[in-house]
């Protein structure tokens, strides 16, 4: 179905290519999973399969890209259409009209598909999705989850045979990512598209995979089953490293393949020690909290996203704010801040009003980290927020190298890559000596090894006494970071409590590991590992 | 029964120009006000419960300013003798140079109702194209555009929704500005917002159309050499005679061919042009809007409402301008009147916009009927 044949793309001002002699074939029916770090070139491969690259991106291919038959250098994307169907990472950026019947069927004007045939593959496609009740609903009302599949309804109604999606789940929640899969599955089994899907979170994607095309970084790519790749790349998902571990075989990929090897590790473990789960800073239970916020209300319109929420965090601890999209995560952290909106309640940072606090207490990650930036460079950055906030020149650089070592000082911010974009913000936020931290869905766009450097970076501001808030979905990061875990659902706090006591039972929040050795409260690998190792079990 | 469904926008279009160019013919304030009761009785019996339909207020709103600032400028400049003065403004004093310009003096009935009437005038065409934006959806006034002008219809779509889209990111860069501290001086305010709101348009635009491109937007068909050259010179062709036709109309002295035959053979040119073209560009249209008998009735009124108070006020143009000197009470011209009555026609001859409660006829299912 998609045939590269020695594909090497190269981008204009670059020496190294992208992609480097690529030579592999999907076939038809297949759930295929781009796997690599970022930067690996995800994105241009994917890209390559509709022809936007080269034909949109500009840059040089060699070799050749056969679609269905058809040569991506003879063909560009838009006489692709009825044969590749592509969804970006966001796809409200993509949506051309504004409601959600119009969107479905915007492809097909262009294709000239007959009305009435449009008419048709339209109710199909709604239903197939199960978007029906969407239908007049304007595009920016719906809700992520909603948007993602309208999205890939809207590129189905030509009929492709093949799916292309880039990070389809990296925004949802938890359950919203779930529909979202489920309906992919369902295109796969039931129609027999060919999907090719870019993901980062493997740990949702990988059990439904066929193959997986493992980007290496250099630019090869290889073709291989989920379990080959896997067996070796540091990008496994839990439940395969804790395969790994138990030495099981054939590798399970999915919660339910393993909990069914799982018996004899679970008897071994019930002997081991409970679980060192994270604890907080020595003392910090006894100590008054560092941040106290009493009841928070913020309200948008006649819509109140936050119902008076109290929140205490203690310096030394790692809180993780969960809940659906909407439930008021973002409400909270910038209601948090003195710069956020909030209709009513009072924030207090060691017992003092944060509003009138100098220097300010509170340091703010925002979800588009970028909009902070506005500089042409890393160290024009840096000294501007050494400047704002009043320290002396180089404090800002100092504290971004210790978050994120080796970014170089004349880069434009706009070129780094997400995970060092992160770093140089949080090290601007944080130059104003501020003792809470607030970050809003900061592992979005990172793959495993920033997010294993994010969690070193959030553990070890803890440790130096601040205290920490972080909103995320990503529940394998919450495992590992958070000491606590508050859940939040329509403006209200309906869990609060250590991360073992709110995510091990909680069927949207529970952590791989959690859920193949339930009702043991494990949730990492590495937890694993260490009580195995304690009780003197050698592997 | 009659199902409902929208009307064809154009149909309204052409309804609510039909009575704008009755309106532009007359002073007559009686008359002015019977349009203005049409209009507002066809918004009343035919609007949808869409966003686009419930501006009608805006535009009444817009109106009474309109005829305000008329009455008032007329107030304060207008200080010229004869009439029957009503009341006397204190006068400004103005230098020898500003000879002729007077503020403030006299005012007289006469003026007071002259502005009046052309504010009337003005503010009753604003509510015939107020009314049709209230009618009909524009976007599908855009899509009902013939092919060829489809890319033009889809860059006005695009632009229409970019504008919120700048707005929210204009919020969320200046609320992530305040992050920062509110360390920023004034000037920088277009460097630390306007850039990052900027790079983020231009990075959503690049992404738009990424997608459009990937989902066949700009497919051209292949077309003949000949197809293409005849498309031109029919353009080309149809401007010229627009252009020359405007020109005759304008200038009196011209031979009288030159002047509206010109046009209208300019203006049909242009169009074959345009249809020709079209082949270019292979599209077709879901849930197209159909043109249908209420349609033609609808666009007819509109016709003939104009097209009686044309013909009658160019014969006997007394009714249509109510005598100031002497001061007279404006009489009321019975065709015009009743040609303007029947305007309201559409608020019956065009389908409803929703179902009504079935009611003699119990026990059979309500037809549900897509929008």
């Amino acid at each position: 179905m998609i045939r590269f044949q020695h594909v090497t793309i190269t981008y204009a001002g670059s020496i190294e290519p992208t992609l480097r002699d690529v030579d592999l074939a999907i076939a038809e029916g297949e759930l295929c999973v781009v796997v690599g770090r970022t930067g690996a070139g995800k994105t241009t491969f994917l890209g390559a399969i509709n022809g936007l690259v080269p034909h949109f991106t500009g840059g040089h291919l060699a070799g050749r890209v056969v679609v269905d038959g058809r040569d991506t250098r003879a063909h560009p994307p838009r006489d692709l259409a009825d044969v590749v169907g592509m969804v970006g990472q966001d796809p409200l950026a993509g949506f051309v009209t504004d409601t959600v019947e119009e969107e479905l069927a915007y492809a097909m004007e262009q294709l000239a598909v007959p009305a009435d045939v449009m008419r048709k593959r339209v109710e199909e496609t709604l239903d197939l999705l199960g978007i029906a009740e969407l239908r007049q609903r304007p595009l920016r009302t719906l809700s992520g989850g909603q948007q993602q599949r309208v999205a890939i309804g809207s590129v189905l109604t030509p009929n492709p045979r093949i799916l292309v999606l880039d990070e389809p789940t990296s925004a949802l929640d938890p359950t919203a990512a779930e529909e979202v899969l489920s309906a992919v599955t369902r295109l796969v089994h039931d129609l027999g598209i060919t999907v090719v899907m870019a993901e980062h979170r493997l740990e949702r994607v990988i059990q439904h995979a066929d193959h997986v095309v493992l980007l290496d970084g250099a630019g090869s790519a290889r073709h291989l089953l989920p379990g080959e790749a896997l067996a070796s790349s540091e990008l496994a998902p839990p439940v395969v490293r804790l395969g790994r571990l138990a030495g099981w075989h054939p590798l399970p990929l999915s919660v339910r393949d393993a909990r069914r090897l799982a018996a004899p590790l679970r008897e071994e473990l019930a002997g081991c020690s409970t679980p060192v789960v994270l604890a907080p800073a020595p003392g910090a239970a006894d100590r008054r909290p560092l941040l106290d916020a009493h009841d928070l209300v913020v309200r948008y319109g006649d819509v109140l996203a936050l119902r008076g929420v109290d929140l205490a965090v203690s310096a030394g601890e790692v809180v993780a704010v969960m809940g659906r999209n909407g439930s008021g995560k973002s409400s909270l952290l910038w209601a948090l801040h003195p710069a956020g909106r909030r209709q009513g309640g009072s924030v207090r940072v060691d017992g003092a009003d944060v509003a009138s606090a100098r220097p300010p207490q509170v340091a703010l990650v925002p979800q588009t980290p970028a909009d902070l930036l506005y500089l042409a460079t890393v160290d024009e950055e840096c000294a501007q927020a050494d400047r704002e906030m009043g320290r002396e020149p180089g404090t800002c650089r100092a504290l971004v190298d210790r978050i994120v070592p080796g970014i170089p000082g004349d880069r434009h911010p706009r070129d780094l890559s997400e995970g060092q974009r992160l770093g140089l913000v949080l090290g601007v936020q944080l130059t104003g000596a501020a003792r809470v931290v607030l970050l809003d869905e900061p592992t979005r766009g990172l793959d495993h090894l920033a997010k294993e450097r994010l969690t070193a970076v959030l553990v070890g501001l803890a440790a130096a006494g601040h205290a920490v808030v972080v909103a995320t979905h990503d529940v394998e990061f919450v495992a590992r970071t958070a000491h606590r875990v508050v859940v939040l659902a329509e403006g209200e706090v309906v869990a609060d409590g250590s991360t073992a006591e709110v995510v091990v039972a909680s069927p949207a929040f529970a952590p791989q590991v959690a859920k193949v050795l339930h009702p043991e409260p494990w949730l990492t690998v590495d937890d694993v590992a260490g009580a195995l190792a304690g009780a003197g079990v050698d592997r | 029964m009659r199902l409902p469904r929208p009307l064809h926008p154009g149909a309204w279009w052409v309804w609510a120009l039909g009575l704008a160019t009755a309106a532009s013919r007359t002073t007559n304030p009686l008359l002015l006000l019977l349009v203005v009761a049409v209009v507002a009785q066809v918004v009343a019996a035919r609007r949808t419960d869409a966003p686009w339909a419930r501006g009608f207020a805006a535009y009444v709103h817009l109106g009474l300013v309109v005829i305000a600032i008329r009455v008032v400028f007329r107030m304060l400049l207008d200080g010229q003798p004869g009439g029957h003065e009503l009341f006397t403004l204190p006068e400004l004093p103005l230098p020898a140079a500003a000879a002729g310009i007077r503020i403030g003096g006299r005012v007289s009935v006469e003026g007071l109702l002259a502005a009046l009437y052309d504010g009337l005038r003005l503010a009753t065409l604003l509510l015939c194209v107020g009314a049709a934006n209230v009618l009909a959806n524009p976007k599908r006034l855009l899509k009902a555009m013939p092919s060829a002008l489809h890319e033009v219809g889809v860059a006005v779509t695009v632009a229409l929704s970019v504008a919120p889209q700048l707005i929210e990111s204009g919020q969320r860069v200046r609320a992530a500005r305040r992050l920062r501290g509110e360390g920023g001086r004034r000037r920088h305010l277009l460097r630390e917002i306007g850039l990052p709101v900027m790079t983020d348009a231009l990075d959503r635009s690049l992404l738009l159309a990424a997608a459009m491109d990937a989902r066949g937007y700009g497919r051209t068909a292949a077309v003949a050499h000949r197809t293409r050259r005849l498309t031109g010179s029919f353009l080309i062709g149809g401007l010229l005679g627009i252009c020359i036709g405007t020109y005759g109309l304008l200038d009196s002295t011209a031979p009288r061919p030159l002047g509206l035959p010109m046009l209208i053979g300019g203006m049909a040119l242009g169009w074959a042009g345009v249809v020709v073209g079209g082949r270019r560009v292979p599209r077709s249209r879901y849930r197209p809007d159909p043109w249908a008998a209420p349609e033609w009735m609808v666009a007819g009124v509109g016709l003939s409402v104009a097209g009686v108070v044309i013909v009658v006020s160019s014969r006997d143009p007394s009714g249509f301008y109510p005598s100031l000197a002497p001061l007279g009470w404006p009489a009321l011209p019975v065709v015009p009147m009743a040609a303007i009555v029947l305007g309201s026609l559409p608020a019956w001859l065009a389908p409803p916009t929703r179902v009504r409660a079935p009611r003699a006829r119990a026990g059979r299912p309500a037809v549900e009927q897509p929008a």
